[in-house]
């Protein structure tokens, strides 16, 4: 049976210092990281998916609940969130281009743009919990807080939403735990979008390898369809008259 | 391939385990095979950590009014032992030890694609034990492994926090476990290693690793969701603000359905490769075993619904779920029915190994059957929260996976140690598992069948004999248990060499030295021949 | 010695798109995102839920197929995405088994005594 020989100066004689011991060639530990990332984006589908699940079942059940609720959501913040995070998606994307065409200050600017834009979107987001939790004017004129001495979101002393005050807190769970969770991704994002930069500027990168440029796109882009997804389904629940 | 002569077998002189030493060399370790060791030896604790539980719940059952603690205290016990039983052992067991150290010399590979991930999800396995441990040490949670809301979020005075989390920490373990195996199965295979002349222990690991990774992030953010709505005093579990409880259920179902095939399918595995080593013939039907993998790991997606018959959930969807419980069946009756065509009119050796294999073929036939009956909604109306549901998954889980681990423990402990283990002494603990497993559970079924309540401290007076026979099997079992304990840690340090392959089986596993080099092979093998290749293709004619 | 399947991806490995592509699709996202929040203000009863899923649906595949280069991607990248998508679409419906058939009778109820 023919057989290839592996001595130890094979596992050192290979083209790229990039390339890890236990793979073959540069192009096989490539795939292997591609899918590897796109494996785990599928386990955050499926993590998201779950509140998803059940932000579709009360949606179904309490409809005036959220509706209410989500007509005290700020539209203007979350529109520019979205066209933010889409921005965003765009530089990535050229950030990745330009890694690929081998261009080093173009791909740092363009990775330093996204960074920007990922902590303006955070910023915006922080100004919205903001007056969750410092006082909410509800058009009735109460006020409502995150932490009031009743409860978490407790909206029972508004007559306007008091008969619904379950149902709104249904919904300012299911916010919070999904615009929070994806708040963390995305900090998480900007964290890995920190080390990806510094490679970059101590030009770790070329045209034949910047993996990793490629993968923290596919990461960013991810996190840019979850929110997506938020948008209209917590901001735009019930916006007609 | 010959089989290794035992009289002049001799270990190599460099090998994984010597080649580097010292604690640094351990905890640092990027090796496959290490890793898996690392893992052998914590879920070992775990075992006997949660079989320490389940010593206690037996004691307890020894006497209808309850032997020895109050139902609070019980509900503790049953709740831990099913934690630790199901997130720290039985989910890990087999993937992370065996799965782990075989899957890369199985394939032709010199270690898994992502070594480090490897490593880290040791250590994030460890610190999700580590607050299991603090949620025992802060006396125990008893909610059940379940976790069933609202008593879990509003009502349970117990450190359910801390073992939410551990149960979440762990997934995370779990999730990349399986990302690792998918990534390496589909890139890291040797030249002419196509996908059908993997080792049928490849295929249920692949299986596995698809239900890992699709659906453990759904319990994942159930139990945080779950530790959130206690910590916030508000959720979406909580009737009193129109949450719904079954909502819990159904996402934490979603998961912990497709979690048992991910605790037998690897045992599954082991089986194909026990059985053709012992009958010495490949195994009948190859193709069908590999797909019945993908078959019950898909499928099994589908039937969650049928742990919450008697829920709240409706009729209808009661209906939809106990018809596919009924089709998830057939892909494991394949492969039972395959590995009986293989035993038969093959050339079958006694060893422990094989003993292990008869005795998961018969056990898990018994639980899945039952399953079966289960599965039927007016039946299960009369059997759910009873013991026999309790047997029924014992049998699976116990009768199954853990023959099979200790099968395959055998089976391989040659070549991870280089050592042959006490013949002898492992063919009677296999003969004292058996005979204490069926004493232990046997009667439960008896009992289940008769109305006993799963989860209560006591019980009728007319019960007590087949608690007693059941308790009096848990003792034969656990003794059975600490056997293996005992005479493969003598055979790591002072049994006879192994050579390459003791048992004369087939794969690339025995064409390495015993124990293997550190990057498994000294040359990059190309496989040119069917698996299991035993000489003659499968001509077997069941008639 | 490299996976068989190595050299098919060879090709894939580097397809680099134009930049005028990016900045298409990206124009074509702003346009959907002011159509859904157009749409949320035109009172179309149970359809808006259906509208604006149906947006969000057309700009993740954008993102998807174009930012994500999975239109340019192996055969196995395509079936992994998918998966995902499928297992997301099992949880989702199956979970309407239930739901969708609460409050369907399976019989009259039993009128006692009379």
């Amino acid at each position: 049976m023919p057989e290839a020989a592996l001595t130890h100066a094979d596992l050192h004689a290979h083209a790229s210092p990039r390339q890890q011991h236990h793979f073959d060639t540069m192009a096989q530990q490539k795939e292997a990281a591609t899918l590897g990332m796109w494996v785990f984006l599928v386990t955050e589908i499926m993590f998201f998916g779950g509140m998803f699940a059940a932000y579709m079942i009360y949606r179904m059940w309490y409809f005036p609940g959220f509706a209410a609720a989500s007509e005290e959501l700020d539209i203007t913040l979350g529109g520019i969130n979205t066209v933010v995070l889409i921005g965003s998606s765009l530089t990535v994307a050229l950030a990745v281009h330009a890694a690929q065409e081998g261009k080093k200050n173009q791909t740092v600017a363009l990775l330093i743009a996204t960074g920007l834009l990922g902590l303006t979107f955070l910023v915006i987001k922080y100004f919205e919990y903001k007056v969750k939790i410092v006082g909410h004017h509800l058009p009735d004129g109460t006020t409502i807080t995150l932490f009031p001495a009743a409860g978490f979101f407790d909206v029972s002393q508004s007559e306007h939403l008091a008969p619904i005050a379950s149902q709104v807190r249904i919904f300012m769970v299911l916010y919070f735990a999904l615009t929070g969770m994806h708040a963390l991704h995305m900090i998480i994002g900007i964290g890995i979008l920190g080390v990806i930069l510094w490679m970059a500027i101590k030009g770790a990168f070329t045209k034949e390898w910047h993996v990793p440029v490629e993968l923290f796109g596919l990461y960013w882009h991810f996190v840019d369809i979850v929110w997506i997804f938020l948008f209209p389904l917590l901001y735009l629940v019930h916006r007609h008259g | 391939m010959t089989t290794s002569d035992a009289a002049t077998a001799v270990m190599p002189a460099r090998h994984y385990l010597n080649e580097q030493r010292g604690i640094r060399s351990w905890l640092l370790t990027t090796d496959h095979k290490r890793i898996g060791l690392l893992y052998l030896f914590s879920i070992t604790a775990f075992f006997f950590l949660g079989g320490f539980f389940a010593l206690l719940i037996r004691l307890q059952l020894l006497s209808p009014e309850g032997a020895l603690m109050t139902s609070d205290v019980y509900n503790r016990m049953f709740t831990m032992h099913g934690v630790i039983m199901v997130f720290f052992f039985l989910i890990p067991s087999i993937p992370a030890t065996l799965g782990n150290f075989l899957i890369p010399i199985m394939i032709g590979a010199k270690d898994l694609a992502f070594p480090r991930i490897n490593l880290l999800s040791w250590y994030i396995y460890v610190l999700a034990g580590l607050f299991a441990l603090a949620s025992l040490v802060l006396g125990g949670v008893d909610t059940g492994w379940t976790f069933y809301t609202p008593f879990s979020t509003s009502f349970s005075n117990t450190p359910v926090v801390t073992a939410g989390l551990g149960v979440f920490i762990a997934g995370f373990s779990s999730i990349l476990t399986g990302l690792n195996f998918i990534v390496t199965i589909h890139r890291m295979r040797a030249p002419g290693m196509t996908w059908f002349r993997l080792p049928l222990f490849v295929w249920a690991h692949y299986a596995t690793s698809l239900i890992m990774v699709l659906g453990t992030p759904v319990v994942a953010i159930t139990v945080l969701l779950l530790a959130f709505e206690r910590v916030l005093r508000v959720g979406i579990f909580d009737p009193s603000i129109g949450g719904d409880p079954v909502l819990f259920q159904h996402l934490f179902w979603f998961y912990s359905h497709p979690a048992v095939y991910i605790m037998v399918l690897p045992g599954m595995g082991v089986m194909s490769e026990l059985v053709a080593s012992g009958a010495r013939k490949n195994v009948f039907g190859y193709s069908f075993v590999a797909f019945s993998s993908l078959a019950i790991a898909i499928i099994g997606f589908l039937v969650w619904g049928h742990h919450m018959f008697v829920a709240g959930q409706t009729v209808y969807a009661g209906l939809v779920f106990s018809i596919l419980t009924y089709l998830v069946g057939v892909p494991s009756a394949v492969k039972t029915f395959n590995w009986t065509a293989t035993l038969y009119k093959g050339s079958i050796s006694y060893d422990t190994p094989t003993l292990y294999a008869f005795g998961f073929l018969g056990l898990f036939l018994v639980g899945g059957l039952t399953g079966l009956f289960l599965a039927a909604i007016g039946l299960d109306i009369h059997l759910t929260d009873t013991y026999f549901v309790v047997a029924h998954f014992h049998y699976i889980m116990v009768g199954g996976t853990l023959m099979a681990y200790l099968g395959g423990l055998h089976f391989w402990w040659p070549k991870i140690t280089g050592r042959l283990y006490p013949e002898g002494w492992a063919k009677l603990s296999a003969l004292v598992v058996f005979i204490g497993f069926n004493l232990t559970f046997f009667p439960q079924f008896i009992v289940g069948y008769l109305g006993m309540p799963r989860r209560y401290a006591m019980y009728p007076p007319e019960f007590q004999l087949f608690n007693v026979m059941s308790t009096a099997g848990a003792s034969i079992l656990g003794f059975g248990y600490l056997l293996p304990m005992i005479y493969l840690t003598w055979a790591w340090f002072y049994g006879k060499p192994a050579g390459n392959n003791p048992w004369g089986s087939k794969g690339l596993e025995w064409e390495t030295t015993s124990p293997p080099p550190t990057f498994n092979f000294d040359r990059t093998p190309v496989v040119t021949e069917a698996t299991h290749a035993y000489g003659h293709p499968e001509e077997v004619k069941v008639a | 010695m490299a996976n068989p399947e190595t050299a098919e991806h060879a090709a894939e490995v580097d397809h680099i798109l134009p930049r005028s592509l990016y900045f298409g699709i990206f124009g074509l996202l702003m346009v959907f995102t002011v159509i859904t929040v157009a749409a949320a203000y035109v009172d179309l009863g149970n359809l808006n839920i259906g509208v604006a899923i149906a947006i969000a649906l057309v700009k993740a595949t954008l993102v998807i197929l174009f930012f994500m280069h999975v239109k340019y991607s192996s055969k196995l990248t395509w079936v992994v995405v998918g998966a995902g998508v499928f297992w997301l679409l099992i949880l989702l419906s199956m979970l309407m088994l239930d739901y969708a058939s609460r409050g369907w009778m399976m019989a009259p109820p039993i009128v006692r005594g009379a």
